[in-house]
């Protein structure tokens, strides 16, 4: 013990350099010559090398804390926050986050309209204007859409070069007929054919692109007279649910096709025409429909493509009320309109039998 | 050698002035690099106490490196003293469950060696922290004024008043041995 204590002493005294030289060198020597003394020795020595790496350490630390203690805090505070508001930083952080929420959300509304076959149809109109082109088998209803879009603010329009079938009844004898004014409005020249194939040249005397109404007069020196007219226009709003039919020309015969009147408006609440059930196609436009008297109640102008026999008709209260405002003096002969009905007691086959001569195909070029 | 030349005076300046123990060089070092890492921890879930403690962490490590001649400056001390704070710093993130990816500004050493060493320099300084706890008056004192204050067995005899240097020894001689029965026990 007594030993031991001594060492220690003589240790700590060399390792802090208190020694003489002649000391020194004594307690080398004995740590080289003695094993068990040089293994305490080095323990002891680590062992204060801990102590005194723990006293640097407190130092330090106090240094440091002292240092730290020198600093203008909040400054440093406020420089190391970005000095963007919260919802750029949020933004910052969560970016890529809602990039890929935004862009699945899209994809699946896309996707989705795909496959519920939003984009098979080629039209996001549902309403077709009921001209026939002669051109295509193929009935392009897109370019249809176009040229109706185009009506009230482009009257000159691009000229189609494609020609159109349409049709028309008279509206008097002395060579009036009507017929609607999308079938017309960018022709070069109009034509009208009989039943019985005769064509006549027509000039456009009257438009009114608002109602789609349009009234030819056949300028050809062939021409004499329709004779007298079997067919009145209706002055009253006819019934719902009234028996109505129709003849027109969706192909280069006339063809026959009834129904009945569905709706007192046109497409979208249109108040100037009806709703009615008949199978109609394009060329189907500007044949009259008449009810079971032969009363003339609207004239055919379009259809709703997405509901089946959803087909519009002009009423034939505004067609008198166009034709009336028509100015006398542009007019070469008067427009008489016939007041006297001989269908009236007629069963429907002799009906049509009468009718189908005083409505023409048109032919558009 | 070599590599020390190629970089800024400025932080060979500080890493020998560490060396010598000069405390300017620490002061410098501190005032230059703790903004950074004050942005770091700010920025990535903590605090100001966060900032300072992961810090000073940061910069015992390189002092303690610098000490033992061990850090050889082949990077910005910017750049070492960002990478150790970062590392840290996510690993006590993990430690309060926290997930986090920390934002990099700063390009990254390899510094998991040093967190290593420095993890056990500061067991071996708990370990010595509680035994010199345990100690007690007037032991504590004595280790502390001879071994770590450097005081003459003299200073202290005086100090004490013990009346001769030699019961100061013994009394030293004894606080020593209870000292290293509790730092090994």
């Amino acid at each position: 013990m007594k030993s031991d204590h001594e060492f220690l002493s003589l240790a700590d005294a060399y390792i802090r350099g208190e020694m003489n030289h002649q000391d020194a060198t004594a307690f080398e020597n004995r740590l080289l010559s003695d094993r068990e003394s040089s293994e305490k020795f080095n323990e002891h020595k680590e062992f204060i090398a801990r102590l005194t790496g723990y006293g640097k350490r407190i130092d330090l630390q106090q240094k440091l804390d002292n240092i730290h203690s020198t600093l203008d805090i909040p400054e440093i505070i406020k420089n190391a926050i970005p000095h963007k508001p919260l919802i750029v930083r949020l933004w910052d952080k969560y970016k890529i986050n809602s990039l890929v929420a935004a862009s699945v959300a899209i994809l699946a509304v896309f996707t989705t309209l795909w496959i519920t076959g939003f984009y098979s149809k080629e039209n996001s109109s549902q309403y077709v204007a009921l001209r026939r082109d002669m051109n295509s088998i193929r009935q392009n209803v897109k370019a249809q859409n176009a040229l109706i879009k185009d009506i009230n603010k482009n009257q000159s329009g691009n000229i189609n070069p494609s020609h159109y079938g349409a049709t028309g009844f008279a509206l008097s004898s002395n060579g009036y007929v009507m017929t609607t004014y999308h079938v017309i409005k960018d022709a070069d020249s109009v034509y009208l054919q009989n039943n019985v194939g005769n064509s006549y040249k027509v000039k456009v005397v009257f438009t009114d692109p608002a109602y789609d109404i349009a009234v030819l007069q056949i300028i050809d020196k062939d021409f004499k007279d329709f004779g007298s007219l079997p067919y009145t226009f209706k002055q009253n709003p006819a019934d719902i649910g009234e028996d109505v039919y129709t003849i027109g020309f969706p192909r280069e015969e006339a063809v026959y096709g009834r129904g009945y009147l569905s709706s007192n408006t046109g497409y979208s609440g249109d108040t100037v025409a009806y709703q009615v059930s008949i199978p109609v196609n394009p060329g189907n436009s500007g044949g009259p429909v008449l009810d079971n008297r032969g009363n003339i109640i609207g004239v055919i102008n379009s259809k709703q493509t997405e509901t089946d026999g959803a087909a519009f008709a002009i009423k034939s209260d505004y067609v008198l009320k166009a034709i009336a405002a028509i100015p006398e003096d542009s007019l070469e002969k008067k427009i008489v309109i016939n007041k006297r009905n001989t269908l009236a007691n007629l069963n429907r086959t002799e009906q049509i039998k009468k009718v189908q001569d005083f409505i023409y195909m048109i032919k558009v070029y | 050698m070599n590599d020390e030349k190629k970089h800024t005076l400025s932080d060979e300046d500080i890493v020998s002035g560490i060396f010598q123990g000069e405390t300017d060089a620490l002061e410098k070092l501190y005032k230059e690099h703790f903004p950074m890492v004050t942005r770091l921890i700010l920025n990535n879930g903590g605090d100001i106490d966060d900032a300072k403690d992961i810090f000073q962490e940061a910069v015992i490590i390189l002092y303690d490196k610098i000490s033992c001649g061990q850090f050889v400056l082949n990077s910005k001390l910017k750049t070492y003293i960002y990478s150790v704070s970062r590392n840290i710093w996510l690993k006590k993130l993990a430690k309060r469950g926290v997930y986090s990816n920390v934002d990099d500004y700063e390009e990254k050493l390899q510094v998991e060696d040093d967190i290593e060493i420095q993890r056990e320099r500061d067991h071996q300084f708990i370990m010595m922290e509680h035994a010199l706890e345990k100690l007690g008056e007037p032991c504590h004192t004595i280790i502390k004024d001879f071994y770590i204050h450097n005081l003459s067995m003299q200073e202290i005899c005086e100090k004490f008043g013990y009346t001769n240097t030699d019961n100061a020894k013994t009394q030293k001689y004894k606080c020593l041995q209870r000292l290293k029965k509790l730092f090994f026990g």
